[in-house]
Formats: structure tokens, sequence, C-alpha cells
């Protein structure tokens, strides 16, 4: 199946039936009900989902097969969303030119960076690719405002001379569209109290990532990525192997800086605005804990990991003392103002609190990230089900014997 | 084809002569043992060949070309295979992945983008893999993850990784060491066996048992340059050898 192993194919095809009926797997919740606000199923949050998977599934291309720990991709999603940019405002308004010169552009920045950064390993490479992103961040916000235009960020403009589209419509900028289909539209399925919202960027981002995964799948089960991980378990001997190791870790790491600048140009693609803080340092933090809290080094983890990450972000700000004492309303008074008390340093712009506690169990209870849980609980339900009598083996073929 | 000439080697560190002045001759297809006391500079002769160090002066010749001022990759890609004192293979892998990376390396080069084939459908690289961990015996556990495997399993291991690439030239630097008279006498077979494939060796071992079985040259090294060389018959007789082992052992 798409020339991948039966294992990687069922995952893949799962992944492929998960993004497409993400708008409706995010929605459980009816509409108005009590609940609702924990769906995620909104344009905004879904694209949001899926560009940060690609901009983690990239990273896990570098740190999870090569153990080179970047702490400065957010650089090159950076990068990428200032070309996009530029090609909106100097090219056409059509996603394409702009997403693949994102992706250029990205790569040729991640090259140098690379080039220079690699030359270290372990914690000085980290400070190198550190170094290079915020120094990136700086200069964006003050000597190359001409082309970031600094503090305010890069945005379109009514006299942009857009070449090969039109500067404006009706006295207003146009959308940005894919050959005509505009990103923000789509349309609202309402069946019963559940409304379902199908929006044309989401698909395009998913449609998107679905390459982006399916090529990293690829990358890992080729022996270019058999050699990646022989990097990171024995650079040493792998070069007395006869191995080169610094053209492949430099190519891992242009790959890895390539989907970064994907990511970046799919964001200005939905959204048509880059800022330097982008290219922040917190930012490149936050896609090592997406790869970390997901699986580094493994295929989906990533994208778990970008998806709980962006779900806390979105979704547990938002909770409030208000909704708080709603949910508490059926206790006596004393006791629901200490409940709320309690919990309040965890929600809302607590938030990060609850992260970085759930970030830290993942860490210590789980190495292997979500996906490390997950394979946990199946083991379990496995162990359950071949455990009173046999029968249960012969339906598993791929299971491991109890031990 | 797979000699090697050493001539002047001279290597200091800090003032201190680890190697001084060693000139070694190793005939192509033989194996050649260099034994000596610990702090004898064997193993940091054996450095100066896979690029692992540079000699301060001196020739290290490998079939008519100079191994010095190469990467260890290039070196490797010549044609010599190396087998190190502590295992160096990779321990988070699994066997066959274990031996299939040298083997593409051998048919790769040291550099190729070849990230489009599975690696389940390199048939040809496979077949060779498996074939060589039957060869040392290994072949029961190809599923495990080479770290878990015992010391003498990660040294066979090591040898299947350099022996599957065809090396012309391989070096073992202490191949027993650390095994039970059993597994020594396993690799002794083994090494044997392989040397049917005239393969030049160079051997570093304190065991005289494996360098009197394996060798057919024997070369003796102490503080830093070489004092004796022969056949085993020849180096078992000699005096000087004798002094500088014993020497040292009461050190």
């Amino acid at each position: 199946m798409f020339g991948l192993s039966k294992k990687d194919g069922t995952l893949f095809l799962v992944v492929i039936g998960m993004t497409l009926f993400a708008p409706i797997l995010l929605n459980p919740f009816p509409e108005g009900s009590e609940l609702a606000q924990f769906n995620a199923g909104y344009p905004d949050l879904m694209q949001r989902f899926v560009i940060f998977g690609i901009f983690a599934i990239g990273f896990n291309i570098l740190f999870g097969l090569t153990g080179y720990l970047s702490f400065g991709h957010a650089a090159f999603l950076g990068v990428g969303s200032y070309a996009g940019v530029w090609m909106l405002k100097l090219l056409t308004m059509n996603v394409v030119p702009a997403i693949m010169v994102s992706v250029v552009v990205a790569g040729l920045f991640s090259a140098l960076v690379g080039y220079i950064s690699l030359r270290r390993s372990g914690i000085y490479f980290s400070i190198l690719t550190l170094a290079f992103a915020q120094m990136s961040f700086a200069l964006a916000y003050s000597v190359l405002t001409p082309i970031t235009n600094g503090e305010t960020g890069l945005q379109l403009a009514l006299d942009d001379p857009r070449i090969l589209g039109v500067s404006q419509v009706n006295g207003s900028i146009p959308p940005t569209n894919f050959f005509g289909f505009e990103m923000r539209d789509g349309f609202t399925l309402d069946i019963a109290s559940w409304s379902f919202t199908f929006n044309v960027g989401y698909y395009l981002c998913a449609a998107i990532m679905l390459i982006a995964f399916y090529l990293s799948i690829r990358i890992f089960r080729s022996p270019f990525g058999i050699m990646l991980q022989a990097v990171k378990t024995n650079q040493q001997r792998l070069r007395f192997t006869g191995v080169n190791t610094r053209p492949y870790t430099l190519a891992a790491f242009i790959i890895s800086g390539m989907y970064a600048g994907l990511a970046g140009g799919l964001m200005v693609a939905m959204d048509p605005l880059a800022g330097a803080e982008r290219m922040q340092w917190t930012a490149s933090g936050e896609v090592v804990l997406m790869t970390i809290l997901g699986g580094a080094g493994t295929l989906i983890g990533p994208v778990l990991g970008a998806g709980v990450i962006k779900y806390f972000e979105n979704i547990f700000s938002k909770i409030n003392d208000n909704v708080l004492y709603n949910w508490f309303s059926f206790m006596p008074d004393a006791l629901q103002d200490a409940f709320v008390f309690m919990i309040h340093p965890f929600i809302g712009k607590g938030w990060h609190l609850t992260l970085g506690i759930m970030f830290m169990l993942v860490i210590i209870c789980l190495p292997g990230g979500v996906v490390e849980g997950g394979q946990r609980i199946a083991k379990l339900f496995r162990r359950k089900k071949s455990g009173p009598a046999d029968s249960g083996a012969a339906s598993l073929p791929n299971s491991t014997p109890a031990e | 084809m797979g000699n090697l000439v050493v001539q002047g080697v001279n290597k200091a560190f800090a003032g201190l002569k680890a190697l001084n002045n060693v000139n070694l001759n190793v005939q192509s297809g033989t194996v050649h043992a260099i034994i000596g006391p610990n702090g004898a500079g064997k193993s940091t002769l054996l450095n100066c060949f896979v690029g692992k160090l540079e000699p301060d002066t001196g020739t290290v010749m490998f079939e008519d070309q100079s191994l010095l001022n190469r990467q260890p990759h290039e070196i490797n890609q010549l044609g010599v295979s190396r087998v190190f004192q502590t295992p160096e293979i990779f321990p988070d892998l699994g066997l066959l992945e274990n031996v299939m990376i040298p083997a593409f390396a051998h048919r790769d080069g040291s550099f190729r983008l070849n990230w489009l084939p599975r690696i389940d459908n390199e048939a040809e690289i496979r077949e060779r893999a498996e074939h060589m961990l039957e060869d040392v015996g290994l072949a029961d556990n190809k599923a495990d993850h080479a770290g878990a495997l015992s010391r003498g399993d990660k040294r066979r291991l090591e040898l299947a990784m350099c022996l599957v690439q065809e090396p012309r030239l391989l070096l073992l630097d202490e191949p027993t060491a650390g095994m039970s008279r059993a597994d020594t006498n396993n690799t002794i077979d083994l090494l044997k066996r392989i040397g049917e494939r005239g393969i030049t060796k160079i051997v570093i071992e304190h065991d005289m048992h494996v360098v009197f079985s394996l060798a057919q040259k024997v070369s003796v090294m102490a503080q830093g340059t070489v004092i004796a060389e022969g056949s085993p018959e020849e180096i078992r007789g000699n005096p000087k050898v004798q002094e500088a082992y014993l020497g040292g052992a009461h050190l």
C-alpha cells in the first residue's frame, strides 16, 4: 500500500481518516451545550493543528533520527513566513508560489545554519542553533525592518504590486486562494444540534500535511533513514564504517528546515501576516516540547504532541473562573469557592502550568511520550484478551506471547 | 593487495614518546600479530592506521596509498576495517540493521541520499547481512537490540559488521579480551575461517594462545618501539621478549 509496509500503511490510512474527518471528530459536543467549549473543530485551530504537525514532523526527522537537538528551528519557520508574505505581496494571492518559495528560502537558510552548527554536536550544537535563531529574531526586529517591517510585522497592503494578480478588489485586499478556492471559504453542516465546519484552508493544509507525513515515513524506513538512526546511536562507529556523517546530518537538517519553512508558508497562506515573534526561542522550544511529548523518533508522535499542545493553548486557556463556578454550582458555596480557588492556577492564563505538569509526568512516566502510552494501553488490552484462554493469540498474529 | 608498510612512525603526547620510530611490514594475506605489555603503544599504532591519530612523522602505506591525512571514513572506503578494543556497535538498533549499515556503506560509498527505496526491499543487502550473522553464529537472535548482547556476542557482531564490507585489511584490537575460554576458541575458529578469504589481518592480542594459533608473523612492541619480529616460534624463544613481558608484568 503506497509502497509502505503493512503496519506503516495502516498507520497512514488512520491518519488520512483522522485528518479528513477532523471537523467532525474534533466537535463531539453539541453546539450550545456546556461542553461545547472543549470542541476544537473550528477552522483556525484545525489549521494550527496540522501546520504545527508539519513543523513537528520535520523537527522529528532531525531530532528523532539523528539525535541532534536544534533549539532554533523557529527561525526557519519565521523565514518561511516572511518569504511567503513577500510572494503574496509581489506575485499573486495564489498560495502555491508563496508556499513553494517559503520552503526553498527556509531550505537555503537552514543549509547555511546547518553547515556551521553541525561542526559541533551535543549541547554546543544546540547553543549554536539557538544563537542563530535569536540573531534572526533580533535582526528581524531591527536591522532588517525594510524586509520584515519590524515590530509591526509584515502585512499585506492595498498598494502591493502583485504582478500576477490584482492589488485590490473593491477597495480591499483580496483573500488568499488556491487556484480560485479562497482559503477562508467553507461550508457548515448542521446535524441536529451539532455544527461541523468544513474549511478550504484546513483541507489544503491537511492534504499537505499528509504528503509531508508520507515523505517522513519513507525517509524513516529508507537506507538514508537508517544511517540517520546510526548517527544517533553511535556516530563514531559509523565514521569508522566508511560513512561520512556530515552530509547525512546536514541533509537531515535541511530537510527539517524545509518542513519548518513549509509550516511557515502555510501559516501565511491561511493568515497573511508574519511577525518576528514567530522566530523567538519560545517558539523553537515549543516544537521541541511537541516532539518529546508525542514521542521523539516515532512516526506519529510529533503530530500528536503538536495536537496536544495546541489544544491546551487554545482550549484550556479559555476556561475562566466563571466557567468553573458554573461547573461546581451543585456544591455548597464555600466548597465551590474552595474548588475554584484550587483549580484556578491551572486554567486560563495558567494553562502553561497544566502543560508543564503534564510534560513532566510524561517525561518521567512515559519517556517515549504519548505514543509509548498508547502502546502500553494496547499491550494491556492484548494481554487481557489472550490471558484466560489461548484463543486470543490466533486472532492477533503480531502480538508477543505473554511472558 | 592488502599489504601495509609502516615506516619511521613517531608520535608524542606532551613529551611522552608513545611511538618511537616504528617500522612494520605486513604482507598481503597474512595474519600479523602485535604483542607487548600494556602501554607499549599497540593501540596508538592502530589508531594511526585508521585516521583516529596522525603520526608526527613517518609514513603508513596501504596498497601503495598513504593512509595519513585522511578521514576515518575515507580509510574505511579504501578497504580497511577495524574491530575496537571495546566493541563499537549500534546498540539501539537491531542486529540485522547493525550489519546492514556497513553493507550499505560498502555499496553506496561514504554518502548517498538514498531515501526512496524501503530498507525491507533491499533484498541483496539483507541477504548478505543475514548470511554474515549466520557466519558468526548470531543468526538466531537477529531481532534483538544489539545493546542487549553479551560482550562476547557484541564483539562477534562487530566482526560481522567489518567482514560484511569485504575489507582487504582487517585490524583487530584484542578480539578475545574479556571472553571465556570457550568463546575465545570460537573466535579463533571464526578468525581462522575468515583467514581463508585472504584478508590481511593485524591482531593486537595479550592472549598468547590466540597469537600462536593464528599469526604467521609476530611483532613485539615495548615502550613505543618494535623490539623483535619473527615467526611465533622465533618470538617464543627470544630473551628480549621475555624480559619485556616479565618487566611489564611486575611494574
